[in-house]
C-alpha cells in the first residue's frame, strides 16, 4: 500500500489548510446585527423606522431646547431677548432661584450649610446600611445621625439632640440587659427606661436653651426639595418598623390583634394619600389635646407614615406568607419562642425576601411627598407652583421648571431602583 | 416521681396569666384591646372638647343646602342652586369617569408597551425602556403638572374653525382642539332607540352562545364550526334595526357655522379632564408595561415549545397557551393599578377637573367649614370602591388560581 504514495499516483493534494474566509459581507458586524436587531421581518423594519421618527422627533425638540438655552438672566423679558425668537430654555430660572427650589423660601440664607451638610452625612449614615463591606464603624454615624441631622436642620441648643440621644441609649442598655429574661420585659423594660431618662434630662435642656445653640429655625420654614427629602427619610425610616409590627400582628392567631391590624391596613390602603394629608392639615388638629398645636410638618409626617407603613406591612406581609412552613416548625421545634423565633429565623429572611417591595414602597413614597404641596406645603413642587410661577419675573416658564423637578426625582428613584436590582442579584442564595 | 401523678389541673393563678400559653394570648389580647379603647375615647374626647370650645357640632345637614359654586365638567344636570349632595354626585360621577377612561387607554398603552419591550427589535426595546423608567420614576403630580400645562397652553381660540370659510376645518368633520377644549360629535338618541339597545343586547347573548356551541362541538365531535361568525352576529342585527326604523341612534356633529364666537353643539370635553386623563393613562401605562412583560417573561420557555412541537400555529399559541397563563400573572397588579388610576384620580384638583375630592373635599370643605363631615365622605367613597375591587380581585384569583391537591 506505501507505494502509491508516489508522486506521480497523487493528482494534487493540498498540504496545508486553506486561510478561512471571512464570513460574508451580511453575516457579521454591524450589517449582521442590524439585520437581527432591526430589520429582521418586514413588521420589524416598520417598528424601526417609527422609531427613528420618534426619536427624530423627541431630540430635534430637545436638542436645541437645551443647548441654546440660557443660564443667566435675571427674568424672563432678558431671557428671551437674549433668546431672540430662537427656540431654546430659559435655564436661568434654575440658577437663579436655586436656594428656594432647594431649601424653600423662608430657610435663613446664612444656614444654607446646614441642611447641605446634613445631605451629606446622610449619605455617610446610608452608606453602611446599603453596602455591607464598609467598615462597621460607620454604623456609628448611622446612629447618631438622626439626631444630628435635628439639630442642623432645626437649630436650638445641642443638648435637646443628645439627651434625646441619652435617653435612647439608656433604653437601649436596660433592654440588652432584660432581654435575655424575655423580649417583651426587655422591650417593656427598654422603653420606661428611656421615658424615665427623657423625663430626667427634660429639667437639664430646659435649662440649657440657648448653650451652643444653633439659630433655630421653625418647621414652617422648610421647603423646597431639602423637604422632601426629610420628609421621605424620616417616613420611611419610621414607618419600615410599624410596617413590621402590624405585618405580624395580621399574620398573628390571636383574633382581636389581627383584626386591628386588618382594618387599618385595609382603610389605609383604601383610600388615596391626598384625603389623609387633608385630614392633617384639616382635621387632625381636632384630636389633640385642646390647647396644644402641632405644626404642620408633624402632623403630614404622622399620617404619611402611617400611610407607608400599611403599604410596607403589606409587602413584609407577602415575604412571611412565601416563608416555607418548615422554618416556622423549625423555630417551634427548637424550643424558640414567639419573639426568638421571629427575630433570629422569621424576620431575617422574610425582610429579605421582601427588599424589592419596600424598595417599591419607599420610592412611591419619595415620589408622593409632592402631594404636600396640595395642602399648601413648598416643598419642590410647591416651590415651583407658587412663589416661582406666580413672581412677575418667572411666570412661564413651566418646561424648564418642570423639567428640573422630573429630573431631580429621577435621579433619586432610579438610582434607588438600580441599587433595589443589584442587591436583589447579590443577596439571591438559589443557584441558578 | 410525683410529676406523674398530676393529672389534676392546677389551682388557677394570676402568674398563669403571662406565663401559661393557654391563657397568654387572651391577656394580650385583653391589654390590646383595652389600650385601643382608651386611645379611642382619648381621642373622641378631644375631639369634643375641641368642638365645643370651637363652637362647632357634628352635622350632616350642610348636604341639602344649595352648593352656590358651579361645575363646568358634569354628567348630571347641576347648577349652582344644587345642592351640597348633587355636587359630590356630579364628583363622584367625574371620578368614575377620569378613571374608566385612564383604566382603558393605560391598559392599551401598557400592553403595547410591555409587548414592544420584549419584542426583537433592538431600538424600540430600548426606546420603550426608556419610556417606562422615565414615567415610573418621577411623581405622578408632575405628570399631572406637566401634561396640564402643556393642555393649557395648547389650543387656539375657536374662531379659526368658525364661519363658512374657516382658517381650519375640524379633524374628519367632527373633532375640534380649541382654548375650551375638544369638541367633538355627541351621541342623539330618538324614540325608536330602545328597540336598537334591545336587539344589540339579544345579538351579544347570541353571539356568546355561539362562541360556547363552536368549542361543545369542537370538544365533543372534533368538528370546527367557523368561530368568526360571532362578529356578524354580533352587529348585524343592530346595525340592519339602526337602518331600518331610520336611524334612532345619531351623532351630533358640532356646528361651526350657527354662531359667530363659538362652536355650537356636539359634546365639549373639557381641558382639565383631557391633562388628567392624558397623566393618568401615561403614568400608568408605564406601571402595567411593567406588569405585562413580567408575565409574559413568567411563562417558561418550554410551554411555546411544547406547542410548537404539537403542530399549533403561533397564533393557537399565543392564544391557547402563552396568554391564559401569562394573564394568571398579569391580571391581580393590573387590577391594583386599576385601584392606583381611581386613587391617584383625586390629584384633579391641581388641574381643576371636579372631581369627588375637589367638590366635596374641596369647594364644599371650604365653603361649609365642615372639615371632618366632608373628608370622612370622601374617605368612604375611596374606601367603598377599592373594597369592590379587591373583592372582585379576590373572585378572579381564585377562579384562576392553580388547582393543587
Amino acid at each position: 500500500m506505501s507505494d502509491q504514495h508516489t508522486p506521480a499516483a497523487v493528482a494534487y493534494v493540498r498540504t496545508e489548510t486553506l486561510p478561512e474566509l471571512p464570513p460574508p459581507a451580511s453575516e457579521a458586524g454591524l450589517v449582521k446585527w442590524l439585520r437581527e436587531n432591526l430589520f429582521s421581518s418586514i413588521p420589524n423594519s416598520i417598528l424601526t423606522i417609527l422609531s427613528l421618527w420618534a426619536i427624530y422627533v423627541i431630540l430635534s425638540g430637545v436638542i436645541p431646547w437645551i443647548t441654546n438655552g440660557i443660564w443667566d438672566a435675571s427674568n424672563i423679558r432678558e431671557c428671551r431677548e437674549l433668546l431672540n425668537g430662537a427656540s431654546g430654555g430659559c435655564f436661568a430660572v434654575i440658577a437663579e432661584r436655586w436656594p428656594q427650589l432647594v431649601f424653600g423660601i423662608a430657610y435663613p440664607q446664612d444656614a444654607y450649610w446646614r441642611p447641605s451638610l446634613a445631605f451629606v452625612l446622610l449619605l455617610v449614615a446610608v452608606a453602611p446600611v446599603l453596602f455591607s463591606n464598609l467598615p462597621r464603624m460607620l454604623l456609628a454615624v448611622t446612629l447618631v445621625y438622626p439626631f444630628l441631622a435635628y439639630w442642623l436642620l432645626w437649630g436650638g441648643s445641642i443638648f435637646i439632640p443628645i439627651t434625646a440621644f441619652g435617653g435612647a441609649a439608656i433604653g437601649y442598655m436596660v433592654y440588652t440587659r432584660l432581654v435575655a429574661q424575655s423580649f417583651a420585659m426587655g422591650l417593656l423594660g427598654g422603653v420606661v427606661a428611656a421615658l424615665l431618662a427623657w423625663w430626667v434630662f427634660g429639667f437639664i435642656t430646659d435649662n440649657t436653651r440657648g448653650v451652643l445653640a444653633l439659630e433655630a429655625v421653625a418647621s414652617r420654614d422648610m421647603g423646597g426639595f431639602m423637604l422632601n427629602m426629610i420628609l421621605g427619610t424620616v417616613c420611611v425610616s419610621l414607618s419600615l418598623p410599624i410596617g413590621i409590627v402590624l405585618a405580624l400582628g395580621r399574620q398573628s392567631d390571636m383574633l382581636i390583634i389581627k383584626w386591628i391590624c386588618v382594618v387599618f391596613i385595609e382603610f389605609i390602603r383604601g383610600v388615596p394619600l391626598i384625603t389623609l394629608l387633608f385630614v392633617a392639615s384639616v382635621v387632625l388638629a381636632y384630636f389633640f389635646p385642646p390647647g396644644t398645636t402641632q405644626d404642620l410638618i408633624l402632623r403630614v409626617i404622622i399620617m404619611i407614615t402611617l400611610f407607608s407603613s400599611a403599604y410596607i406591612a403589606e409587602v413584609i406581609r407577602g415575604g412571611l406568607a412565601a416563608l416555607p412552613r418548615g422554618q416556622y416548625e423549625a423555630g417551634d421545634s427548637l424550643g424558640l419562642d414567639y419573639a426568638q423565633a421571629m427575630r433570629l429565623i422569621i424576620l431575617p429572611q422574610a425582610l429579605k425576601i421582601s427588599i424589592p417591595g419596600i424598595v417599591n414602597v419607599a420610592v412611591g413614597l419619595f415620589k408622593d411627598t409632592t402631594l404636600v404641596s396640595v395642602i399648601s406645603m413648598f416643598d419642590l413642587v410647591g416651590m415651583i407652583r407658587g412663589p416661582i410661577l406666580a413672581s412677575t419675573d418667572w411666570s412661564g416658564v413651566y418646561w424648564e421648571l418642570w423639567g428640573f423637578a422630573a429630573l431631580l426625582f429621577f435621579i433619586v428613584c432610579y438610582s434607588i431602583s438600580q441599587y433595589s436590582q443589584w442587591l436583589e442579584r447579590k443577596l439571591a442564595t438559589d443557584h441558578r | 416521681m410525683s410529676a406523674i401523678s398530676d393529672e389534676t389541673a392546677p389551682a388557677f393563678r394570676l402568674s398563669m396569666l403571662i406565663n401559661d400559653t393557654r391563657y397568654r394570648s387572651l391577656t394580650f389580647q385583653a391589654i390590646a384591646l383595652l389600650l385601643l379603647i382608651i386611645f379611642m375615647a382619648y381621642m373622641v374626647n378631644n375631639l369634643i372638647s375641641n368642638l365645643s370650645a370651637a363652637g362647632l357640632n357634628i352635622s350632616y345637614g350642610f348636604l341639602d343646602d344649595p352648593a352656590g359654586y358651579d361645575v363646568n365638567q358634569r354628567l348630571i344636570e347641576y347648577t349652582s342652586q344644587s345642592t351640597h349632595t348633587r355636587a359630590a354626585f356630579v364628583g363622584i360621577l367625574n371620578t368614575l369617569l377620569v378613571a374608566f377612561l385612564g383604566c382603558v387607554t393605560a391598559t392599551v398603552l401598557g400592553v403595547i408597551a410591555g409587548v414592544l419591550r420584549l419584542s426583537g427589535n433592538w431600538l424600540t426595546a430600548k426606546l420603550m425602556a426608556v419610556y417606562v423608567e422615565a414615567f415610573r420614576n418621577v411623581p405622578v403630580l408632575i405628570w399631572i403638572l406637566i401634561f396640564g400645562t402643556f393642555v393649557t397652553l395648547s389650543g387656539g381660540p375657536p374662531r379659526q374653525f368658525l364661519g363658512d370659510d374657516p382658517e381650519r376645518s375640524m379633524f374628519l368633520g367632527a373633532f375640534a382642539f380649541t382654548n375650551r377644549g375638544l369638541h367633538m360629535p355627541s351621541i342623539v338618541t330618538g324614540s325608536s332607540a330602545v328597540a336598537v339597545i334591545m336587539i344589540f343586547l339579544v345579538s351579544i347573548v347570541a353571539a356568546f352562545w355561539w362562541r360556547y356551541h363552536v368549542k361543545q362541538t369542537l370538544y365533543n365531535t372534533g368538528k370546527l364550526l367557523p368561530g368568526w361568525v360571532f362578529w356578524p352576529i354580533l352587529i348585524v342585527p343592530a346595525i340592519l334595526t339602526q337602518l331600518v326604523l331610520g336611524n334612532p341612534i345619531g351623532l351630533e356633529m358640532p356646528d361651526t357655522t350657527a354662531n359667530r364666537f363659538n362652536i355650537q353643539g356636539g359634546l365639549l370635553i373639557g381641558k382639565p379632564l383631557i391633562a388628567l386623563w392624558l397623566a393618568l393613562s401615561v403614568y400608568t401605562g408605564a406601571f402595567i408595561a411593567e406588569n405585562v412583560r413580567a408575565g409574559i417573561q413568567a411563562v417558561s420557555k418550554g410551554q411555546t415549545e411544547a406547542a410548537n412541537a404539537l403542530g399549533l400555529r403561533p397564533n393557537r399559541t399565543m392564544s391557547l397557551v402563552v396568554l391564559p397563563q401569562a394573564l394568571r400573572v398579569i391580571i391581580p397588579p393590573l387590577i391594583s393599578q386599576y385601584l392606583n388610576i381611581t386613587k391617584n384620580s383625586s390629584l384633579a384638583i391641581v388641574v381643576g377637573y371636579a372631581d369627588i375630592t375637589a367638590t366635596l373635599g374641596g369647594i364644599t370643605l371650604n365653603q361649609t367649614g365642615r372639615a371632618i363631615e366632608c373628608i370622612l365622605l370622601v374617605m368612604l367613597f375611596y374606601l367603598t370602591i377599592s373594597l369592590l375591587i379587591s373583592a372582585a380581585m379576590n373572585v378572579y384569583n381564585k377562579s384562576v388560581s392553580l388547582k393543587e391537591r
